[in-house]
């Protein structure tokens, strides 16, 4: 820069020099620059009388907006503006969009949904994203469960019952599933043998005869197993003991074991150190009665239900 | 008045004064809050008693190692009043519900999902399950794994210490009678017994297991303190017991 050419347009400058001979323009702001900073004045003067604003004390300015809403127990309440109290205003606004399909759910009992398209279809949607939200952490997007680890909710099976009242009652309440552990004093590794042969036996799986008689003995006998299964190894419902005889295994994974050998192992394993998983969490005090209805109707109908029991 | 070429002359003077400028902004924002009653919902049953507590030490031990792992850079703690989020997750997180945290855990990104009421969501199993191999109960999950939580042992000699630090942030685990005596007041008396650090030891193992957190009953492993830390989140304020509207007035 040549000296002289700071002061050769014979503008204004703001005064100050620096280092001998620096100085600074001072050139008015364009005026559509300055009317957008006099309006953003202005909103925010508005935003003050309106919303939320500037603490005082104990307290703050709430502004002259205001939400009404209904709570859940119905009560109306005005109140000044604030993103908690539009919640509950959006809240209310849902329930209400919701309330004709909860409240005929509610009101029609289990078995006649799937009579009625609307609440049938209302029920797959809704239920779906309940599932999804809930219950598919364990139980897998589709209901299929996984072994060792869940049951499956497709299939006729159903360890505590598949009626509506049973799946409702296991929503709503969890559940926890019991064995006692048979290893170690109770019996010996060859009781143990010869009964996962006579257990794989009932089934239908490949097993030694002569292992599964003494097997037999001991099912009815020393080890008890009848007690909860019940004496034709069919289970028992009510105390979610598992039925022995259909081909459906949860805990010891019989149809991915790739031997006859690794299936006795597989159901060694289990009557050796027996359960105490299976652990389902209640939902009743996080999800409505009404959600649980229709969880109940969506696993009981979309999923499939057994009824048979 | 000051003259102008005194500050721009004066390289600490002027350091002094900036900082001063740039923190008028923040200090509106911030100091208020300590005045304005109910910025912390105030949250108690009927008794009196208040519903957000500190944490045990085994739960202590497992937010330390929730930080450690990094958890917070995917998963946030905090709801939102958004009526999406209370669809999802349940109840708008409280200022009340972080008030022992230090740091908080709010996070700032959802990879994965909120974690603010992740507790008794699961099971126990779920939990170690999916923290050792999360595919395999969430097929689509992008998650590390973190085998060797269940394969170590947890170091519990200095959770003492850990909560003493705490103790000076102002949270209030008891190191004397007087101290214990106003938190059984607070919390009740099984609470104030697992705030108090010259039992820490004592009440992390006896809490890991009686909980048994890992399904492995003869070992405190750090899985059962993340465990535990996982199934407490978000679950002390009852809101079972309250309208859905109980904390609008406070803002």
């Amino acid at each position: 820069m040549s000296q002289g050419n700071t002061q050769s347009q014979g503008a204004q400058t703001t005064g100050h020099v620096w280092d001998d001979d620096l100085q600074e323009y001072n050139n008015p702001l364009p005026s559509w620059w300055l009317w957008a900073f006099y309006l953003t004045i202005i909103f925010s003067i508005t935003y003050w009388v309106l919303y939320p604003a500037w603490p005082m004390g104990k307290g703050f300015t709430t502004g002259i907006s205001t939400i009404t809403y209904k709570n859940d127990k119905g009560v109306e309440k005005t109140t000044h503006w604030s993103t908690r109290a539009l919640l509950m205003k959006d809240l209310q606004d849902a329930r209400e969009m919701q309330k004709p399909y909860f409240d005929k759910v509610a009101a029609t009992p289990f078995d006649q949904i799937a009579k009625s398209p609307d609440l049938s279809n209302f029920v797959a949607s809704a239920g779906k994203v309940l599932f999804s939200d809930n219950c598919a952490a364990c139980h897998q997007s589709g209901g299929q469960g996984k072994m060792a680890f869940a049951p499956n909710l497709t299939d006729d099976d159903w360890i505590y019952g598949g009626t509506y009242d049973k799946i409702q009652a296991t929503v709503a309440n969890g559940r926890h599933g019991i064995m006692p552990p048979k290893g170690g004093a109770d019996l010996s590794d060859v009781d143990m043998d010869n009964l996962a042969n006579y257990v794989l036996s009932l089934s239908g799986e490949p097993s030694d005869s002569a292992k599964a008689a003494v097997g037999n003995e001991l099912f009815h006998g020393k080890a008890t197993c009848f007690s909860c299964h019940g004496a034709d190894g069919k289970g028992n419902q009510d105390i979610g003991s598992a039925n022995l005889t259909d081909k459906i295994w949860l805990w010891a994974d019989v149809p991915g074991a790739g031997s006859a050998d690794k299936k006795v192992a597989a159901v060694k394993a289990v009557i050796a150190s027996g359960l105490n998983k299976g652990v389902m969490p209640a939902w009743g005090g996080r999800l409505s009665a009404d959600q649980i209805k229709l969880l109940t109707v969506y696993v009981h109908d979309v999923l499939g239900g057994g009824s048979k029991k | 008045m000051m003259d102008h070429s005194k500050i721009e002359k004066n390289l600490g003077l002027m350091l002094v004064m900036v900082l001063f400028a740039i923190s008028i902004g923040g200090l509106i924002e911030v100091v208020p809050l300590f005045f304005i009653q109910g910025t912390v919902e105030d949250v108690k049953t009927a008794e009196g008693i208040k519903m957000v507590r500190p944490y045990s030490p085994l739960e202590l031990r497992g937010r330390d190692i929730y930080i450690r792992e990094g958890c917070y850079l995917c998963h946030s703690q905090m709801i939102r009043p958004f009526r999406d989020e209370a669809m999802r997750y349940g109840h708008y997180s409280l200022a009340a519900e972080s008030q022992y945290d230090h740091p908080f855990q709010w996070g700032s990104k959802r990879t994965g999902p909120d974690l603010a009421r992740v507790g008794k969501k699961y099971s126990n199993e779920w939990q170690v399950q999916h923290l050792i191999a999360p595919r395999s109960m969430v097929p689509e999950s992008v998650m590390p794994n973190y085998p060797w939580l269940l394969a170590s042992e947890l170091d519990y000699s200095d959770v003492g210490d850990r909560m003493g630090a705490l103790r000076v942030s102002g949270v209030p685990y008891s190191t004397n009678k007087a101290e214990y005596d106003q938190n059984v007041k607070d919390f009740g008396a099984d609470v104030a017994k697992q705030l108090h650090i010259p039992d820490s030891q004592k009440n992390l193992i006896e809490q890991a297991q009686a909980g048994n957190f890992d399904g492995n009953a003869a070992n405190v492993s750090e899985m059962d303190a993340v465990v535990a830390y996982l199934q407490v989140l978000g679950t002390m304020v009852d809101f079972s017991k309250l309208d859905n509207d109980s904390f609008v007035k406070y803002r």
